[in-house]
């Protein structure tokens, strides 16, 4: 039928603004992990409140844990801290904390300042195993299920909203 | 006051705008002169009352205001008197602002220069400019008023952000704007004609300067903005293929196609719909690109502050505008009917085939920037799209288009003999060929693409000659400035663009081809040698800057061995943000640019300014000629348009028109 | 003989132009360094994504860099020393999108888009010329009445 032809720029626009609309609602500068579903990167480092110990990925296989990647640099970090405190606090997941980039001095007294809410933190000077895990920006956190493969990240600091509807239902799930 | 002042004018203007964008509109539809007459004041008085906004805004961070929001966010009392106006257009609602001022004084020069376009014609016009005012004025009212106060004011505004405080920000965003804007005329032209039912030659002739112009004024617009990059951004680039440099860019690609499909319009009546549908697809990219910069959809260097409401109304309005008049073409565009017939082998067959390489490299630059978008929205994962595909799918499309560049304008109307065509051509194939072939080995180096592009580069400019000639040869006037004479300006402007892009690709061709660079440490008094070039460096030393702190470098510029120039690149800091910039040394030449910047010191320390630091050498040969060209191509289209046909046949012919058919008009 | 002196001008011109502009192909950049270069300018920077690793300051593109040297030197061909990145960002690190099943739109849609533009101008190219009325030939009396009304007729009013 001869209208046809002429409805096509009219039905190639029709489909660009629904794609621009859901678009609206999309954050283009965040990248999604490829390491969901992986098993983590391995890493041996030493602790920072324990320097003479080291802490291996293969140490924390058998139970959920969670990766919390941060620095006495970092600004967003102030932002989670006290809902990771909290979380600490409620004994329902073990956070161990990779102190990315960070001086190890400097990370110990932000922490003495702050609260630890880590059952163990380990020292990533050069930010090597950060980029094994894909870090791209400070905060990020990971949840690693038992058999030591990642099942989920959050980029930027951790809401409530994230914690209740994300990572606490699936920490629950793995812990069955 | 005054920003209050200000606030009211644009208040007024939106109600002048919807008396504009309905009555004429009204009047046209019902044939009523009286309220057709209704358009030419209404304009005017838009565009006066938005100009009078924009002065106020204008005036708000000259005499810095800082009770003014806007004001306080992008301006400082340091800041010189050029940048402080500048910063009126330097955040989303200021260039909104400037925009709508744009708006308004197309809409104005529409008034102005229409003597002779028939009411309906011209009523249709500027109701639909008035439509388009309306939407951006409930826009700057609704959801970004530049003069929302700041309660209590700020003692000092946050500064203009650094990289804007340039000449290029005082002249690149208003040509742009010029640009982006003129497209609205003929998009307005090409909705009057559907809506009017009539679409000839004579429709043809009025929008083709109104387009040329517009077109004009982009080129110019992206150049600027290309050139900036390349000497504000410190790293030699000129383009970047960034989301909003493409979204520059696809507009320029369907104004080009424009221009030359109303030239065939106009001269044979054929493509009109396919014309109408390319005024509209211009304007409408004008508009995508000016919600793409705005919605925080896809990330930019450009990008403006984000908002997803802010998104949202410009997407509606997109919505309305283009989904009406692309709804209006699906319903009308048939009845617009066929014109003249052509051969396989024509000037028509081969501005046909320019239109359609111009058409498919637009929508694949626009497939490749939204295509990270479409993928995410579907959850298909996250990529980027960059300069790898762009250059790999943009060159073969345009290389064609430059090839044909050289044949359209020698070619005739609807039948060129081929063997005619390939008499006066063949020894600019031979220009080509040699070029190509022996020019690459006199640079220094040999490869299939810079041969490729040198091969282009001459021959569009061996055949733009060969195209003079063959005119001058076939006049039948007695001597040959007489027969050059006899060729109109339209010709010359044609032959100066065509040129221009010879110009263009030589330039880009010879920089990509032959450019180096070099990222090195130097110590005080140490140098680096770069083909026949040294460069050593002399240390850096601090200076003040009237709103900085500048670090200077001096670097000596050796040529074969005899001094020529010491360049100072900088590094600055900026006292009101503490924002960082790094400012490039160049020695501009017309056979290439000598190119250094600081990196860092090398210590790390930025106490220690005094010792080594990183320094990065370019030397770009033909870079200018990039900006060269594109400033011959604008150039070529304002020649074009001042051609003393569309000043007086317009007159001539509307009269006979208007003089013979009172029964058509009444049938609109 | 007019055109092969403007030839030989030209191509005189364009030849004394590059002489005075002769560039010696660089020679203490090792090829380590090119090549890394090279592939850094395919790279986007995660912090700054609107730059390359080659070209952003940021402290994550050095370290990247900096990784990307350590593979080189240790024998990692570039598809390799890709294929890391990606296996830890993603695809999203690449400036040029790999081939794959949802990117087949995306490389192919620009060929597509020519050929189908290609086969729309054979068609109406086709439409149009068969539309061309067919010039018949006219006998002597044809011929001196068409001159006539030549003859008669005012110039155009514009050479084009």
């Amino acid at each position: 039928m001869k209208a046809v032809r002429w409805s096509i720029p009219l039905a190639i626009f029709i489909i660009l603004v629904a794609f621009l609309y859901v678009g609206l609602w999309r954050d283009p500068r965040e990248v999604p992990s490829p390491l969901i579903g992986k098993p983590a990167p391995s890493f041996a480092l030493t602790q920072l409140q324990q320097p003479s110990q080291t802490l291996t990925n293969s140490d924390l296989k058998g139970k959920v844990w969670l990766l919390n990647v941060w620095a006495s640099w970092c600004v967003s970090c102030r932002e989670e801290h006290p809902l990771l405190m909290r979380l600490a606090a409620s004994k329902v997941v073990p956070i161990y904390g990779l102190d990315y980039k960070d001086d190890p001095g400097a990370g110990k007294a932000w922490l003495a300042q702050n609260g630890d809410p880590y059952t163990a933190s380990i020292v990533d000077r050069d930010g090597r195993v950060g980029i094994d895990y894909g870090v791209y920006g400070v905060p990020e956190t990971f949840v690693v299920d038992k058999q030591g493969v990642i099942r989920y990240k959050q980029i930027g600091p951790l809401s409530l909203e994230a914690l209740q509807q994300k990572i606490l239902p699936l920490v629950r799930e793995l812990d069955k | 006051m005054i920003p209050e002042l200000g606030h009211f004018a644009l208040i007024l203007a939106l109600l002048v705008a919807l008396v504009q964008a309905s009555v004429p509109l009204t009047g046209a539809a019902l044939d009523a002169p009286r309220l057709m007459s209704v358009a030419r004041p209404a304009a005017r008085a838009q565009a006066l009352l938005v100009a009078l906004a924009f002065g106020c805004l204008a005036w708000a961070f000259v005499s810095n205001d800082f009770s003014v929001q806007n004001v306080a966010t992008n301006s400082n009392s340091e800041l010189p008197l050029h940048y402080r106006f500048a910063a009126t257009w330097g955040s989303h609602e200021g260039s909104l602002l400037l925009w709508t001022l744009m708006l308004g004084g197309w809409s104005f020069a529409v008034t102005l220069f229409s003597r002779n376009l028939p009411p309906p014609l011209l009523a249709r016009v500027i109701s639909i400019m008035g439509l388009i005012s309306v939407g951006f004025l409930l826009f700057l009212l609704l959801t970004s008023s530049p003069f929302e106060r700041l309660v209590p004011p700020a003692a000092e505004g946050r500064d203009l952000n650094p990289l804007l405080q340039d000449p290029g920000m005082v002249f690149h965003p208003p040509l742009l704007y010029m640009g982006y804007v003129g497209f609205s005329v003929a998009f307005s032209f090409a909705i009057a004609a559907l809506l009017g039912g009539r679409l000839d030659a004579t429709w043809a002739r009025w929008s083709r300067p109104w387009t040329t112009v517009a077109w004009s004024f982009l080129t110019i617009g992206i150049a600027l903005g290309s050139g900036w990059a390349y000497y504000t951004l410190g790293w030699g680039g000129w383009w970047f293929w960034d989301p909003v440099e493409n979204a520059s860019f696809m507009p320029w690609l369907t104004g080009t196609a424009l221009i030359h499909s109303l030239a065939v319009t106009e001269k044979r009546g054929a493509f009109k719909s396919w014309t109408v549908l390319l005024a509209i697809v211009a304007f409408s990219l004008s508009l995508v690109g000016t919600f793409l910069v705005r919605s925080g959809v896809l990330t930019s260097v450009h990008a403006f502050a984000t908002d997803p409401a802010r998104g949202v109304f410009i997407l509606a309005f997109l919505a309305i505008v283009i989904g009406g008049s692309l709804a209006l073409f699906a319903w009308r565009a048939a009845n617009v009917g066929l014109g003249g017939n052509f051969s396989v082998v024509s000037r028509e067959s081969m501005l046909l085939a320019n239109n359609i390489l111009l058409a498919v490299a637009m929508a694949s630059v626009l497939l490749g920037t939204l295509y990270p978008l479409f993928l995410d929205a579907l959850n298909l994962g996250k990529i980027s799209v960059g300069p790898p595909y762009f250059d790999a799918v943009f060159y073969p499309l345009m290389a064609p288009a430059v090839f044909l560049m050289g044949v359209g304008p020698i070619a005739r109307w609807r039948q060129a003999p081929l063997p005619e065509l390939l008499t006066r051509l063949k020894w600019a194939l031979g220009v080509g060929a040699i070029s190509a072939l022996i020019l690459p080995f006199v640079l220094g180096r040999w490869s299939p693409l810079i041969a490729f592009g040198l091969f282009l580069a001459a021959w569009v400019f061996a055949a733009t000659v060969a195209s003079l000639l063959a005119r001058v040869k076939s006049s039948h006037r007695g001597s040959i400035l007489s027969a050059l004479r006899a060729n109109s300006l339209s010709y010359y402007g044609m032959l100066l663009a065509h040129l221009g892009v010879g110009v263009f690709i030589a330039g880009v061709t010879l920089v990509k081809g032959y450019e180096v660079e070099r990222d090195v440490r130097l110590d005080v008094g140490e140098s680096v040698a770069v083909g026949r070039y040294e460069f050593k460096f002399l240390g850096v030393k601090p200076g003040p800057g009237p709103n900085y702190r500048a670090l200077t470098g001096a670097v000596e510029v050796r040529k074969d061995g005899r001094l020529i120039e010491t360049l100072k690149p900088e590094k600055r800091i900026y006292n009101a943000s503490g924002q960082p910039m790094t400012i490039a040394a160049i020695d501009t030449g017309f056979l290439g640019d000598l190119y250094v910047s600081l990196g860092e010191p090398v210590d790390g320390n930025a106490d220690n300014i005094a010792g080594a630091w990183g320094v990065r050498v370019y030397i770009k040969p033909f870079v200018d000629w990039i900006w060269m060209g594109a400033f011959l191509m604008a150039l070529g289209g304002l020649l074009a348009v001042s051609d003393r046909r569309y000043r007086l046949a317009i007159g001539r012919r509307a009269a006979a028109v208007a003089a013979a058919t009172p029964a058509a008009a009444a049938a609109d | 003989m007019i055109r092969g002196g403007l030839l030989l001008i030209a191509v005189s011109a364009l030849t004394l132009a590059s002489a005075a502009t002769k560039m010696d192909v660089p020679s203490s950049d090792t090829a380590l360094d090119a090549r890394l270069k090279r592939l850094e300018t395919e790279l986007r920077c995660l912090v700054c994504q609107n730059q390359t690793l080659a070209d952003s300051n940021a402290d994550l593109a050095e370290d990247l860099r900096r990784e990307m040297r350590a593979l080189a030197v240790a024998g990692k061909s570039d598809a390799e020393i890709k294929a890391y990145l990606v296996a830890r960002y993603g695809d999203f690190v690449l400036y040029n999108p790999p081939i794959k099943s949802t990117t087949w739109l995306l490389w192919g849609g620009p060929f597509a888009l020519l050929v189908s533009g290609g086969a729309l101008w054979w068609i109406i190219l086709r439409r149009r010329a068969a539309r061309l009325p067919v010039v018949v030939a006219t006998d002597a009396s044809g011929e001196a009445r068409a001159r006539e009304i030549l003859e008669a007729a005012e110039p155009p009013a514009s050479a084009k």
